[in-house]
């Protein structure tokens, strides 16, 4: 039982997350008293829309999905201590240029054809995210700000994208189709999950490989814990940040590509609701840890999918989703806040 | 086309309306900054503010009622903001971002509740606009500064005040030595936990003016996320303007009269909106990069952990 000092406990525990995730529902609870509405009936109807049924599960897995990349994305730059806050940006990057390669490369069978279109959003990815990079080693500039500015510039770039040049003609701002061959299978038919998920978990496993197996991982973690001794050891840190952007913005773009091919089969305009955001708030309720991020993904999948079952049975508002989100993404945020107010401890 | 249509009194009219919000948001997120604090937040701050004006207007039927409603939602923002990253040491990138999150849900949630929908809300009475009677004697100058609300010339007034307090005062010296210097200040004997709590709550509350603004001035009601990236581009503006409260009020002029432009654009159809609503971000991206003039964040962000 040594081992499970108190020490070895307090900081692998999970309890401050999982006391914000709970203390998150409970204020929503007294915001839908206030507004009158039963928080019992509210959430078991969100917990029914998001894991009631087989439909319910493939719905909070294909949102949990693309979430689910841009977790990996973001905790791998984090692990180098890097803020990449424009996972967004880099998502719909990925996305329109694997729409792009969907549409445009023709001809080709069917799993070449996926992959091939999977590569051009992820090395867009990769690229969008390599301007920050660059920027920080070799100009100093911070990389919060610019990463967010870089995503509002994707976001515009990817609209204008799609109302002018590459439009389908008709009312909605959207690109064609991509071709069948494209197109990520389905998983779980009648549901929306696709192949997608599986290439995420996939990716959950890589990521967590590289992190805590590999010597370079080894060394992508030692810059984010102590740069200094990094450097000593003979890191080069830069080159090391510069990487964790490479692959934090591939890994984003492969998740915006797999939604264009596994779920709308076409980039439409405004399609992502903020999934890169999603992806910082599931990273670090995930505690920088792919199998954490899978586990906090299926959460915010299942705010999503159940947010729309609840509205539709019980009238209260879907934008609670939302407001358990933020309550969420705040108090994970505040471990102090959660240690020394809620949980009383002084040891800190 | 004639480019005169561009910059005739009726555009320069739009850009002061619409540099209004953006002077007031890019003036608080200056004021948390230099406290230490990055407020990415200010998009939910204002949009917060923006639909508790026109709740408040809605059940009082005063427009004054519901500019003191923004105000203190806020305040009451940002006091959350700065009691956590503050006190808390909680990340000030992750909070605001859950700020902006919250706003975005919050008020969408309420405005289906009171409503029945949570695109818009149903419209009130806005704050009147101010007319100047001495105004009207002054060629160009008169019609332009005329006729705008309170809020316009409050904003005036919030960048000359705050360029005065920061700069030549006691209180400004102390607030950029808590921001650039906590560990000076500190032992210099100043509250540094308590001036970056104030000063955080202040800015959040500016930026609250400036949701009022969007709700109570520029239209009568309270629309979905209607501050529509407003916080981020006031972010860009702050940065701009190398964080003073002139630099903050110039480039809010920039970003306003861009706004401005891209609303007459998009009515005449000669350049696709995208690529103009890009450009303060481009811009701020390239000021960053020293490109055009280095920047210089007047704090390291870090929590000061008191001994």
């Amino acid at each position: 039982m040594k081992l499970l000092s108190k020490k070895s406990l307090s900081s692998f525990s999970i309890l401050p997350e999982i006391i914000a995730i709970l203390l998150a529902f409970l204020i929503s609870a007294l915001i839908l008293l206030f507004s009158g509405y039963s928080p019992l009936v509210a959430f078991s109807a969100l917990f029914r829309g998001a894991f009631g049924s087989k439909n319910a599960w493939g719905q909070t897995l294909t949102q949990a999905t693309p979430i689910l990349f841009t977790a990996l994305a973001f905790l791998l730059t984090f692990r180098t201590g890097i803020f990449n806050i424009g996972v967004e940006g880099q998502f719909l990057m990925g996305a329109i240029a694997s729409a792009l390669a969907g549409i445009y490369f023709s001809g080709l069978p069917a799993p070449l054809h996926i992959a091939l279109s999977l590569l051009a959003g992820g090395v867009m990815g990769a690229l969008w995210g390599l301007i920050p990079a660059l920027l920080k080693a070799y100009l100093g500039v911070h990389e919060v700000i610019t990463t967010m500015m870089m995503s509002y510039i994707a976001s515009y770039l990817t609209s204008y994208l799609v109302n002018y040049p590459f439009k389908a003609p008709g009312w909605v701002a959207q690109t064609e189709p991509v071709a069948k061959s494209a197109l990520l299978p389905k998983i779980l038919p009648p549901t929306q999950l696709s192949l997608s998920f599986i290439i995420a978990l996939f990716f959950s496993f890589l990521v967590s490989f590289f992190l805590f197996h590999t010597y370079l991982g080894f060394q992508v973690r030692a810059v984010g814990l102590n740069p200094e001794a990094a450097e000593n050891k003979g890191i080069a840190i830069k080159n090391r940040q510069i990487l964790a952007f490479l692959l934090s913005g591939f890994i984003a773009g492969i998740g915006g590509g797999g939604e264009i091919l596994g779920v709308h089969g076409r980039f439409v305009d405004g399609f992502s609701p903020g999934y890169g955001w999603d992806g910082i708030a599931v990273g670090l309720v995930g505690k920088l840890h792919p199998g954490g991020c899978i586990l906090a993904s299926i959460l915010f999948g299942m705010l999503r999918a159940g947010g729309m079952t609840m509205t539709r049975v019980t009238k209260v508002p879907l934008d609670l989703s939302l407001i358990i989100q933020s309550l969420v993404i705040i108090l994970v945020a505040a471990p102090y806040f959660i240690k020394t107010v809620i949980m009383r401890r002084k040891d800190l | 086309m004639e480019i005169g249509v561009l910059f005739n009194l009726s555009m320069l009219q739009a850009t002061i309306r619409m540099a209004t919000p953006l002077t007031f948001a890019a003036l608080g997120g200056m004021f948390c900054e230099r406290a230490g604090v990055v407020n990415i937040g200010l998009e939910g701050i204002m949009l917060n503010s923006a639909f508790w004006a026109v709740f408040a207007t809605h059940f009082s039927g005063s427009p004054g009622i519901g500019l003191l409603a923004g105000v203190l939602s806020g305040m009451a923002l940002g006091a959350i903001l700065a009691l956590l990253t503050v006190k808390y040491y909680a990340d000030q990138i992750v909070i605001g971002t859950g700020i902006n999150i919250f706003g975005l849900g919050f008020s969408a949630f309420v405005c289906q509740k009171i409503w029945g929908s949570r695109g818009a809300s149903g419209v009130v009475a806005g704050l009147p606009p101010l007319h100047f009677s001495f105004l009207d004697k002054i060629p160009y100058l008169g019609p332009l500064l005329n006729n705008n609300t309170i809020l316009v010339y409050i904003s005036f007034l919030a960048f000359i005040l705050s360029h005065y307090f920061l700069f030549y005062t006691p209180w400004g010296l102390r607030l950029r030595a808590v921001g650039e210097n906590p560990q000076s200040a500190d032992t210099a004997g100043i509250d540094v936990h308590l001036y970056k709590m104030i000063f955080v709550t202040i800015g959040s509350t500016l930026a609250g003016l400036g949701g009022v603004f969007l709700s109570l001035a520029h239209l009568n009601f309270f629309a979905w996320g209607m501050t529509s990236g407003r916080g981020f581009i006031a972010l860009a503006a702050m940065i701009f303007g190398k964080w003073t409260p002139v630099g903050c009020f110039l480039a809010s002029l920039l970003f306003g009269f861009a706004d401005a432009l891209q609303m007459r654009i998009q009515t005449l159809g000669i350049l696709p909106p995208q690529i103009i609503l890009l450009l303060p971000y481009l811009i701020t991206i390239l000021v960053l990069t020293g490109l055009v003039g280095k920047a210089t964040p007047p704090s390291d962000y870090k929590p000061y952990i008191k001994k």
